[in-house]
């Protein structure tokens, strides 16, 4: 706690700092290489005959991934509290390559904890994390992916909170960590809204954690006309075990220091989740996209593997961009939205990862 | 007056052992408790295994995982101490209970239902002083006492908890997760004297006590002992003998001499 009230401060601190922002900006503008355009995809509108898809590039910026903004502005608030070290989780690799870049720039030591299982599944990103500077702690307890790297995280963190901090890499976790993340996120929406020549009558977003959702989202809660839309991994279907469906399947409960919705057994248990994509399998889901939901401000609908790998060819086949399967969940979720509109209409869609990493895998489909 | 309390209080040299409820059996639970009160425990903290347990270390996480492949649930743990207490064993009885757990089973009826079996108090890990008030007050109407949980890095939270801490206010030696430890932190001694300074009941200090001399150093400046993983260690040891019938009593033996080791002066 004590740990969370000195974070806290430093943040608050932090965000009024407009020495603390101009280089957050800046670093973003130089290094990761922000803003990212937005792309009307005209040939996959004309496919679905409906409304108009644009993607928010987020897959060009630096390391291919939303991951950077919130990486860059943690190290930066790292720095600014007077920490040296810093320790993420990590599960796919995406925020773990994006953490151990960050650390490489600033020259903090860096400890990324990633299950062992997903060490095995994502071997280039621990080559990259490793090239890069970084130690890659496997999480060897429980079910040996990312919950479990979170918990080995959390508990190597409680231990060496003095010269420490923890990157967390999406809105989960307890406060100020969903709030903070969210606020290094918000860039994606506050620059798609300025970019669209008009407001999109719906923005759609995968959810995982939920960082580039909300980072998405964030700017379009006050626009009573546009309609926001999360897309969960459905996994093998959410009839069947095998989903990570967190919103549309699971109930009340704590994890990591969040009350949220949570993938659980009836005795309390959490279960491991499943989802061809190793960004999205996170048994909890950001506490704010549990409000969301309960406000009913945001829809959020599984997308089955298969759904995903077919938004995945088309996309690429239409526009020449080949998204990772997490964002294909997106792509899915807005292509069904679309064919039901007209084509005065627009849907907005975070396309927040470039496929680096499991290709290989839907050879076997 | 609540078992916990009373124990706390009648007994300057407090020993608390732990174990995880259903490591490796439940059957072997219900006699470990009965080996502990006979070796001298003054109070028994009964955990309840839990899939993500983030304030333990490895030896309490592979003792969870036993008993979660054994099915062991909160209801579980809780029949459990029902039959401890069928079978005449008085120990007070602390449960170690994750927060999610208790949520799912609902907050309100776990209480009640541990209560009625023969609880004596909880302590909740994950559940901050800041956000405890809805549990404390539950504890409370059922007769229970509400364990509260101080690290050195509780900084002026350690003041605020230790003021309105029940039973006996539980001290983290260190930094990080429950284990087996050679040496405490070098803070421990400023941050238990600020938080006994005030504290209305007695101190326990726990998270890596795991030696003779640790317990003994512990009892001579007044403080009691937690002794967690280098227990749960030692029932790992004699995991296949605990599952035999045969073998059960000789292994329970071993362990409580082990045990009674660790306080002996």
């Amino acid at each position: 706690m004590a740990a969370l009230e000195e974070l806290e401060a430093g943040l608050k601190e932090a965000l009024v700092d407009d020495a603390f922002l101009a280089e957050y900006e800046e670093v973003l503008r130089e290094y990761a290489g922000r803003e990212t355009p937005l792309t009307y995809a005209k040939r996959l509108s004309e496919t679905v005959g409906g409304a108009k898809i644009y993607l928010k590039r987020e897959d060009l910026l630096h390391t291919g991934a939303h991951k950077i903004n919130n990486a860059i502005g943690q190290a930066l608030l790292a720095k600014r509290m007077g920490k040296t070290k810093i320790v993420a989780e990590t599960g796919a690799g995406q925020h773990g390559v994006a953490t151990a870049t960050v650390a490489a720039k600033y020259g903090l030591e860096c400890k990324i904890f990633m299950g062992e299982k997903d060490m095995e599944r994502q071997k280039l990103n621990v080559f990259r994390m490793e090239l890069l500077g970084a130690e890659v702690v496997p999480a060897t307890s429980g079910s040996k992916t990312l919950k479990d790297a979170t918990n080995e995280a959390i508990r190597y963190w409680v231990s060496h909170v003095d010269d420490t901090m923890y990157l967390i890499g999406s809105v989960v976790g307890p406060h100020p960590y969903p709030y903070m993340v969210r606020e290094f996120q918000r860039v994606i929406g506050d620059e798609a809204k300025r970019q669209m020549e008009q407001l999109p009558d719906a923005v759609v977003a995968c959810v995982g954690g939920g960082s580039n959702a909300i980072g998405m989202f964030t700017s379009f809660l006050d626009e009573p006309t546009v309609q926001l839309y999360g897309a969960e991994a459905g996994g093998k279907g959410i009839e069947t075990p095998e989903h990570a469906a967190t919103l549309s399947k699971g109930d009340r409960g704590v994890i990591h220091g969040s009350l949220t919705y949570l993938i659980q057994d009836e005795h309390g248990q959490i279960i491991e989740p499943y989802s061809i994509s190793a960004g999205l399998d996170y048994p909890g889901i950001g506490p704010e996209h549990a409000y969301l939901k309960d406000e009913e401000r945001v829809h959020y609908e599984a997308i089955t593997d298969a759904e995903a790998i077919d938004a995945l060819v088309k996309l690429t086949q239409t526009e020449g961009i080949l998204p990772a399967i997490e964002s294909a969940h997106a792509v899915a979720l807005a292509l069904k939205k679309a064919s039901t509109m007209n084509r005065d209409q627009s849907v907005l869609i975070c396309l927040s990862v470039v496929e680096t990493k499991t290709l290989i895998r839907f050879v076997a489909y | 007056m609540n078992r916990v309390e009373a124990a706390a209080k009648n007994n300057d040299q407090l020993f608390i052992p732990y174990i995880v409820a259903g490591d490796p059996t439940i059957e072997v639970t219900i006699d470990l408790a009965r080996v502990l009160e006979e070796s001298g425990a003054h109070i028994l903290e009964l955990g309840v295994p839990y899939s993500d347990p983030l304030a333990d270390g490895p030896v309490i996480q592979a003792a969870a995982n036993r008993s979660l492949q054994e099915g062991t649930s909160l209801q579980t743990v809780i029949d459990t101490v029902r039959q401890i207490r069928a079978a005449g064993i008085q120990i007070p009885i602390v449960l170690f209970c994750y927060v999610n757990p208790i949520l799912k089973y609902g907050l309100h009826d776990a209480v009640k239902a541990a209560s009625e079996a023969g609880v004596d108090g909880w302590l909740v890990p994950d559940l901050p002083y800041e956000e405890n008030d809805e549990m404390k007050k539950t504890c409370n109407e059922y007769g229970n006492v509400l364990i509260s949980l101080v690290a050195p890095t509780s900084n002026e939270r350690v003041k605020r908890i230790a003021k309105e801490a029940q039973g006996f206010l539980y001290c983290v030696s260190s930094l990080g997760v429950t284990g087996v430890r050679e040496e405490f932190d070098s803070r421990l001694d400023t941050f238990i004297t600020a938080a006994s300074e005030s504290s209305s009941v007695p101190l326990a200090v726990g998270f890596g006590v795991s030696k003779r001399e640790h317990v003994a150093r512990l009892h001579t400046q007044g403080y009691g002992a937690v002794v967690g993983s280098r227990i749960v260690k030692e029932i790992e040891k004699y995991e296949t003998m605990l599952r035999d019938p045969h073998q059960r009593s000789k292994a329970l033996l071993q362990i409580k001499t082990f045990v009674q080791s660790l306080v002996s002066s």
